[in-house]
């Protein structure tokens, strides 16, 4: 049996003797003279991961004005900060958008501006208290003006993530970026070899206080992350950084088209061979990490499950999905995470960096339950109309244009003989039949291509359905294609300012 | 080179592009290709030196053609090289090196704009 004490690999980085590698090149020297040598030989290997984390945000003090205020809304450059703690604390998030330019700027943006010393304006308004006179305020200030600019991540080193594609027919615009249509391509995050957690999954080294590589500067963790769940593979930790001491090398904003603003964040977490078990565990590879591929085509929490893969798969460029070899992109950045385990490696050869046993063990055991929900989702079949009027094919259009005239509605859905949905006519679509020649039947003037919806459809995903394609009703349908109602933006409407 | 031939609906129905490829014995290498009953986009390869005659040929019969020359430009200080753009890119311009660097081929971008929307850090653009 070997076994380290952290004193003595502490001992080795004082005096310039310890030998440290990084988790890529841990799976090699551990293949070649197996777990006991390894353990022997090596003190130190470092992890590195470079990739979206929205779960980001830094805890700014602007000192006091004159007269003092107590900040109860702040925009940093028009986005955002959480205020509701004391006078002149606040909180910005990555994920926070600008008031006025929307997907374009937001806390991420903040965070990376501060981090290149860029000036800030700040904005800030509050109620006045006797003691906090001030109502308005604005000035310009940068990170140095600050008095602390601390990151804190709630939740950051996920083990894994899963792995996306998308199965519907439109391309959509995710956290996860483009998912191309039916399949078409798939996109991972998350460096395999380099992960921090998959290189110490059972939490023997890392823990409260273990000194960390965050955003360029020397952080550390201080506790398990937010949806922490190492029982399923899919543990979290919760970072803390000066970000004064920061380089933007490390730290980058990220827009994802259609979703919103992210933080790239640069970690890594040097991990003390203390034993032959951590050896083994530090020379796991990309193929030992296994993650799901889910389709974010289906709008659920529970997204159903394509395959298994791992990362080595994932980083040969394509996977087969249904059959079909599929492209696949990394969201995260391997070439930067390497750079920071080689750099992490660097520090503690140079006698800079030192490891420590953590004050705390992180939880082992424990999972990550979904929302407790009080308030039955509303379906599409309690406020859909049911007394829908519907007209046969081969109708007249003018004897369409009387059924809309008596009838309230302004869509008709249209079914075949059999009483099957096969179009939708809108009195839009009769005007135009009028004005042209040669159209008498409801079948040539009808629309086919049909958005329709299900009974049990979730109201949301109605809503954001035809949000999306800029219609203002959709048929509901059975699995016959028998129309049982009809749901309009009106009645969602309705629903939505009764919610509110 | 690369080459948009726009055929609009006015001439759609008729044999265009198969009549001036007979005519001018010229290879299209036929890379993009959308047909509606409106309007036609085609893209494609061609040989420099068989430009001129297929650009006139196709022109006289109504398309109208452009040069693909502004191909997609990528910002190295933006880019953090974590290979998005890759997997979205009907040319296959991106790839990564040995070192887990991007490279890309150029020479295959059809203007297209998919991987502008990709890439997380705005690394991208088509600007002229
Ligand atoms: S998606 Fe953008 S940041 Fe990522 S490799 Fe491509 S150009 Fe670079
Ligand atoms: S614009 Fe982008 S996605 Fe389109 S072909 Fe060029 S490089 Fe590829």
């Amino acid at each position: 049996m070997v076994e380290k004490s952290i004193e003595e690999i502490n001992r080795r980085i004082k005096e310039d003797n310890v030998n440290v590698v990084t988790a890529e090149e841990m799976a090699g020297i551990v293949g070649e003279l197996g777990a006991k040598e390894a353990a022997k030989e090596v003190d130190v290997v470092t992890t590195g991961t470079f990739g979206a984390m929205c779960s980001s945000g830094v805890w700014l003090n602007f000192g006091h004005s004159e007269p003092p205020m107590k900040m109860n809304k702040v925009f940093l450059n028009g986005v955002e900060a959480y205020s509701g703690v004391a006078a002149v604390d606040a909180f910005i998030g990555a994920g926070q958008l600008s008031e006025t330019e929307g997907f374009d700027y937001g806390g991420a943006h903040v965070i990376e501006d501060l981090i290149r010393g860029k000036s800030i304006d700040l904005h800030a308004t509050s109620y006045g208290t006797d003691c906090y006179p001030r109502k308005t305020l604005d000035t310009t200030l940068n990170i140095y003006d600050l008095n602390q600019a601390i990151m804190i991540n709630p939740r950051n080193g996920y083990q894994k993530y899963n792995v996306a594609t998308n199965g519907i027919n439109r391309t959509i615009y995710t956290y996860m970026g483009s998912l191309l249509p039916n399949y078409g391509n798939v996109t991972y995050s998350g460096a395999g070899v380099l992960s921090p957690l998959s290189n110490d999954p059972d939490y023997q080294t890392i823990g409260v206080g273990t000194p960390i590589f965050l955003g360029g500067a020397k952080g550390h963790i201080i506790g398990e992350g937010t949806q922490h769940s190492p029982e399923t593979n899919f543990g979290t930790l919760m970072l803390r950084g000066d970000l004064k001491d920061m380089s933007a090398d490390y730290i980058r904003a990220a827009n994802f088209h259609e979703y919103g603003t992210s933080l790239y964040v640069g970690m890594g977490i040097p991990i003390p061979i203390l034993n032959e078990q951590l050896a083994q565990s530090t020379a796991v590879t990309d193929k030992d990490v296994v993650t799901n591929v889910l389709d974010y085509g289906v709008p659920s929490r529970d997204r159903p499950v394509i395959r298994k893969v791992n990362y080595e798969e994932l980083r040969s460029g394509s996977i087969e999905i249904n059959g079909k070899d599929t492209p696949t992109s990394s969201m995260s950045s391997f070439k930067k995470s390497r750079e920071i385990a080689e750099e992490l490696k660097k520090w503690v050869a140079a006698g800079d960096f030192f490891v420590n046993t953590p004050s705390q063990r992180l939880p082992a055991k424990a999972t990550c339950k979904p929302m407790r929900q009080t308030t039955r989702n509303p379906l599409v079949q309690d406020i859909m109309a049911k007394d829908v009027v519907v007209i046969d094919e081969n109708a007249t259009f003018h004897e369409a244009a009387k059924m809309i005239m008596e009838n309230t509605f302004s869509h008709l859905p249209v079914v075949s003989e059999d009483g099957k949905l096969v179009g939708i006519v809108t009195a839009w679509d009769i005007s135009k039949a009028v004005a042209e020649t040669g159209c008498n039947y409801v079948k040539d003037i009808m629309t086919k291509k049909v958005l329709t919806s299900n009974a049990t459809d979730p109201i949301d995903i109605a809503a954001r359905n035809l949000d999306m394609k800029e219609v203002s009703a959709m048929p509901v349908i059975d699995k016959d294609r028998y129309v049982i109602g009809i749901i309009t933006s009106n009645d969602i409407s309705k629903l939505f300012a009764r919610r509110r | 080179m690369m080459i948009k031939i726009s055929i609009s609906s006015n001439v759609i129905g008729e044999p265009i592009l198969a009549e001036s490829i007979i005519e001018t014995r010229t290879a299209l290498n036929i890379s993009q290709a959308h047909f509606d009953s409106t309007y036609g986009e085609i893209i494609a390869e061609v040989e420099t030196d068989d430009f001129k005659a297929i650009r006139k040929a196709l022109e006289s019969k109504g398309a109208e053609v452009t040069v693909l020359d502004h191909p997609i430009v990528r910002d190295e200080e933006e880019c953090v090289e974590c290979g998005a753009c890759i997997s979205v890119c009907p040319g296959h311009v991106f790839s990564f090196d040995e070192e887990w660097g991007i490279v890309q081929d150029i020479e295959k971008c059809i203007q297209c704009g998919t991987c502008i929307k990709m890439c997380p850090h705005r690394a991208l653009s088509l600007e002229k």
